[in-house]
């Protein structure tokens, strides 16, 4: 099996696809646009010459105060080519509610990402359509908020004053009822 | 209908359980049953919700997060060389590999070098870790199917580990030995020749270990065939370290991207053929020999191996003790460093490491300041934790105390 260059393989199996390619410290990283996430996976995983059959990592990053606010990273291995590749998305602008931060979720592609985006959507609020099981994981069930998001404050309670009563009124336990 | 008590007590929604388990469960066919977290076979506080059908597994549900401590959330507030204490916190039975995932991605994205002296002493120190964590695993692995003495004879082996890492670190447990670009001393003079003594103890105390376990009946009958693993669901599942080995497929991090010099070093890759409980009992032995062939051979070479023990780049490493009295710019980098760290620039790394549970991964996002912008440790507790309802499914409930003991999870490791 002669190995593929993966960027130009999606570039030519999904015109538009790839965003940008980024490349840092010998790591290839590509950018795909947010709903056809879960194709790409799935042809970087079949594709002869690519086949990135281990899904190492998948994890959030909150970029704030950048827009799009918000990106996934995956973190692909092959096997048998011993090569990797990262992807990524990027998604949550300005004005968007938590319900409109939505991805294509690649529990279907490889089966080991079910806890891994089950721990995005708790850390930074990050649905992925089609998820089997969409709950929190390390976050008690009722918990408000999340927590690995750049805006939420890190253990202590933040101090109330006139400038931001109402926010931290919001997220007060017992404002809820 | 009349709800089962233990279902009032699950923390989630009625709708959210009749997803989980099957529907006989509802109509009272089959019986919910919670294990842990506080149980002693389950390593730690890790939350089974088992659905039984008489002693058959019917359906599992992991529930974790008891321990989840924050660990990433408070690394973006602190410079990166403050955060390598809490690595150690993660894996607490393996707190030097955790340590140098965390410094070859700091490393990566900074561009520090790292001298031949401090690779070495990583790798020994790695491999210690190993030999620690596999002990630690069999002495519980076989006290939870029974073997009782196993335990005390691991743990008095892992004491003499423990003294090395103290001689070394000034901790047994939590060393935080490892810097960005090497480590925080030199070794000392009684190091060595522990260590020697140690390499020719240890052999021999594995043989008896064999002795007592691998021809046993009882051992065999309690491990093989319990829990197969097919090396495509290995793979699919992101299985890593001994459990995917076991399965046969050979695939060790140390061969196929080697990091720290391994590529410098002769040693096997222990592969079993069946992915059963006993087949990764063997892997984990034969690895155990192994990572005693490795010492071995670094420990030869740090002998021979002068110079520096930490990167000479001062903008990352504060200067010796005794360059302080002398130099004006030994102090401003001492200074700077200990008042505002180093910056590291702007972008996103990952490196993988071969635990010795498996792969642990760090991404790293740097943003041009001092403080990380996001750290995620990929850690394979989190990753085995997810595959007990995969390995379990159909089986007894006392095998399910061998399997959660053969994926050797760590609950610190999994819920950071």
């Amino acid at each position: 099996m002669q190995p593929r260059d993966p960027v130009a393989a999606v570039r030519e199996a999904f015109p538009g696809a790839v965003v940008e390619v980024v490349e840092f410290r010998g790591e290839t990283t590509l950018v795909i646009q947010t709903d056809r996430i879960a194709e790409v996976a799935t042809f970087l995983r079949d594709a002869d010459g690519l086949k990135y059959n281990f899904l190492v990592d998948v994890t959030g990053v909150d970029y704030l105060p950048d827009y799009p606010r918000f990106g996934v990273l995956y973190h692909l291995y092959s096997m048998l080519t011993n090569r990797r590749l990262a992807l990524k998305v990027r998604l949550g602008q300005e004005d968007d509610e938590d319900e409109a931060l939505v991805v294509p979720s690649v529990t279907g592609v490889w089966p080991t990402a079910n806890w891994q985006e089950r721990e995005v959507f708790d850390m930074f609020g990050i649905r992925f359509a089609g998820h089997p099981d969409l709950r929190r994981i390390l976050m008690p069930a009722d918990w408000d908020g999340y927590p690995q998001r750049r805006d939420y404050p890190l253990g202590y309670e933040t101090v109330q004053f006139s400038f931001n009563y109402d926010e931290i009124q919001k997220h007060k336990p017992f404002a809820k009822e | 209908m009349t709800v089962a008590p233990e279902m009032t007590r699950w923390e989630g929604t009625l709708e959210e359980l009749k997803g989980l388990v099957s529907p006989r469960a509802l109509s009272g066919e089959t019986v919910l049953l919670n294990m842990g977290p506080q149980h002693p076979s389950t390593h730690g506080v890790l939350r089974l919700l088992l659905e039984m059908d008489g002693e058959t597994l019917v359906s599992i549900v992991p529930d974790i997060g008891y321990l989840h401590t924050g660990i990433e959330k408070n690394m973006e507030s602190k410079r990166y060389e403050q955060s390598i204490v809490m690595t150690d916190r993660m894996d607490y039975l393996a707190p030097f590999s955790n340590n140098l995932v965390y410094c070859l991605a700091i490393e990566k994205l900074t561009g520090l070098d790292v001298p031949e002296r401090a690779q070495i002493i990583r790798v020994i120190m790695a491999e210690l870790t190993r030999l620690n964590s596999h002990l630690v695993w069999l002495g519980t692995h076989a006290i939870d199917i029974g073997a009782m003495s196993l335990l005390l004879y691991c743990f008095r082996e892992r004491e003499r580990i423990l003294d090395l890492f103290e001689m070394l670190s000034g901790q047994r447990m939590m060393g935080t030995y490892f810097r960005p670009g090497g480590v925080w001393r030199d070794v000392t003079d009684e190091f060595l020749p522990e260590l020697e003594k140690y390499l020719a103890y240890l052999p021999g105390k594995i043989d008896e270990y064999e002795a007592l376990l691998t021809r046993n009946p009882l051992w065999i009958d309690r491990t093989q065939g319990v829990g197969i693993v097919t090396p495509e669901d290995a793979i699919a599942w992101g299985l890593s370290g001994p459990v995917l080995r076991a399965s046969g497929v050979n695939f060790d991090l140390r061969k196929a991207q080697p990091y720290s010099g391994y590529e410098t070093y002769d040693f096997d890759i222990p592969m079993g053929l069946h992915g059963d409980t006993y087949d990764r009992y063997l892997v984990r032995m034969q690895e155990m020999r192994e990572s005693i062939k490795i010492i071995t051979q670094a420990k030869d070479r740090l002998k021979k191996a002068t110079g520096p023990f930490r990167s000479q780049d001062r903008k990352f490493v504060p200067p010796p003790r005794a360059e302080l009295g002398t130099s004006m710019e030994a102090v401003i980098h001492h200074f700077k460093l200990w008042t505002e760290g180093f910056k590291a620039p702007k972008g996103e790394v990952q490196v993988m490491v071969e635990g010795p549970r498996g792969i642990i991964s760090c991404t790293l996002v740097g943003d041009g300041t001092n403080k990380p912008a996001r750290v995620h440790f990929r850690t394979p507790s989190f990753i085995h934790i997810q595959a007990i309802p995969l390995l379990a499914k159909d089986h007894l409930l006392a095998d399910l105390v061998a399997i959660i003991g053969t994926l050797d999870p760590v609950l610190g490791d999994c819920d950071r």
